[in-house]
């Protein structure tokens, strides 16, 4: 957990990946869950993880995040990493900061919570009990916790699935912004192709535990709905078997191009 | 609270009873008791109650204020709240050391949980004669008949409480570095306070309940020993003050757990709007 603040800035060698594993493999019983997967992160590298239900995406998570066991295997995951869940998991009978402050062990823990919850916008609901939150709100606490600790490694389990549209998009901001000012190297898992593309510097597609496709997204930020987007869109969509449709007028994103609606 | 009351009758009486003749006493819920006080009152004053059947409820007041000055009731109220308070206190001692044991610990439910199944299945009036055998028939074996019937409702809803905390919650504490007694304190007895609370309530009925059955042995003192003077001396008034003040004690633990729960759940969305 000791990471220090101020981490070196990266010269001539390339550094040391956040995130290695090598010939990963995971089984329950006779179910091969995830077969012989090598993957590599590197530092501040944003990864989108694609994949129906049931091809391991989570499963991969799980173990990232040291939830799952990941005993005699070649595996490597950094100490400081954090997870947001898809439903936010917030103690309800603690207060938002002392939810985002949860297991830190210092003297100004409060002050730091606070800190992280204004970063995310919630530095009006400091002392709200997490049962009064909206679900945005309850996302944003989410990743304010997650951030507090400094993580190297973010990791993001559908956090958006459950969010309407426009408080997705508002999130889809927050989050690259954060991602921008902390640099940690995140794993967002998600089923939306479009989230993906617009979120991720690399986008992996996971197809009965392995890695079936694998497109690195080169489109400037914030990335505008235009052709090359839709190209990377169709093209991803075709590995996840989904005969690319044309371009939908009336999606969120082309409406709200770079999500900026304030409700 | 008018809120509350509407909601209650629009859903007691649906649209096809006939319209009330008196609107204003449609709410009226102390009607049918008044009535009925009136005619036991008249039924006492006509003699067709003889009080030895049933005192008037003019009487009993009369007497609940004489027996309330002369400080025999508070005296012997204190008496039998001591022994409710000392018997659920020892309840709560056993019953959440146990349930702490067996909630938290595979081990521990293998060797408690058990135990205290096989001691559900015994009705504790029925241990009553083995409690004198054992304790003969002073304080010990009342306070030991309420400690016993109260513990079993804590215990099992604390059990049950934390073998019901939200996995997710705890996986969640679990990732960002909880473990032992951190989570313990943060994520499972927060957790199972809603269910404990079921139990305390339960417990504080029985507890009562108990009380007035553990009164009937030789008590020298008490609300079962006010009342059993009484019935030597056919005093149907005092045995009626007796039985209030049996039921006010109820209203009484009612209202001290749900005051515990205000403050200790206050985190609960149903208490949040509040």
């Amino acid at each position: 957990m000791a990471q220090p603040r101020i981490r070196p800035l990266v010269t001539a060698a390339p550094a040391a990946p956040t995130v290695s594993l090598k010939g990963f493999t995971r089984r329950f019983g006779d179910n091969v869950v995830i077969d012989g997967l090598d993957l590599t992160i590197a530092p501040g590298e944003f990864v989108a993880l694609l994949g129906a239900s049931g091809s391991g995406k989570t499963t991969l998570l799980r173990t990232l995040a040291g939830l799952d066991s990941a005993e005699g295997q070649d595996v490597t995951t950094p100490d400081a990493r954090a997870v947001v869940f898809q439903d936010a998991r917030l103690l309800p009978w603690r207060r938002v900061w002392q939810n985002v402050a949860l297991g830190l062990k210092a003297a100004d823990v409060r002050p730091r919570a606070e800190a992280a919850l204004r970063e995310v916008g919630l530095g009006h609901r400091l002392d709200a009990w997490p049962a009064t939150l909206s679900g945005g709100e309850a996302q944003r606490t989410a990743l304010a916790r997650a951030l507090v600790r400094e993580p190297t490694l973010l990791l993001l389990d559908e956090p958006f699935a459950a969010l309407d549209a426009l408080t997705r998009l508002k999130m889809h901001d927050l989050v690259l912004s954060l991602w921008r000012e902390h640099k940690p190297a995140v794993l967002l898992v998600t089923h939306d192709v479009d989230e993906a593309v617009a979120l991720a510097d690399r986008v992996l597609v996971l197809d009965k535990g392995k890695i079936a496709v694998e497109e690195r997204i080169t489109l400037e930020r914030p990335r505008q709905p235009d052709a090359r987007f839709h190209a990377v869109r169709r093209r991803l969509l075709a590995h996840l078997g989904v005969d690319a449709p044309a371009p939908q007028p009336n999606s969120a994103l082309l409406a709200f191009p770079t999500g900026e609606v304030v409700l | 609270m008018s809120l509350a009351v509407t909601l209650r009758n629009s859903q007691a009486r649906p649209s096809w009873l006939p319209k009330l003749r008196w609107p204003r006493l449609a709410n009226a819920r102390w009607l049918s008791p008044t009535l009925l006080l009136l005619l036991w009152e008249a039924g006492a004053r006509v003699g067709l109650i003889p009080a030895r059947v049933l005192a008037a409820p003019s009487t009993v007041a009369e007497t609940f204020w004489a027996m309330t000055i002369s400080g025999e009731l508070p005296a012997n109220l204190a008496v039998s709240l001591g022994r409710a308070g000392v018997g659920l206190g020892l309840a709560l001692v056993v019953a959440v050391t146990l349930g702490l044991i067996s909630g938290l610990s595979r081990w521990g439910e293998t060797l408690v949980d058990p135990l205290m199944q096989i001691k559900r299945t015994l009705p504790v009036v029925a241990l009553t004669p083995l409690f004198i055998v054992w304790f003969g028939i002073g304080e010990v074996p009342k306070i030991a008949l309420i400690a016993t019937a109260a513990v079993f409702p804590l215990y099992l809803n604390l059990f049950a409480g934390i073998r019901g905390v939200d996995v997710r919650l705890v996986e969640a504490a679990r990732s960002f570095g909880l473990s032992g007694r951190d989570l313990i304190i943060n994520v499972i007895l927060p957790g199972a306070l809603p269910s404990f609370f079921v139990g305390l309530r339960y417990a504080l009925s029985i507890s009562v309940i108990m009380l007035v059955i553990a009164e009937q042995i030789n008590a020298q003192a008490g609300l079962g020993h006010l009342i059993n003077n009484a019935r030597d001396f056919m005093r149907t008034d005092i045995i009626v003050v007796c039985l209030l003040v049996y039921a006010l004690l109820g209203l009484a633990a009612d209202a001290l757990v749900r005051t515990l729960e205000r403050k200790a759940l206050a985190w609960r969305p149903n208490l949040v709007e509040q």
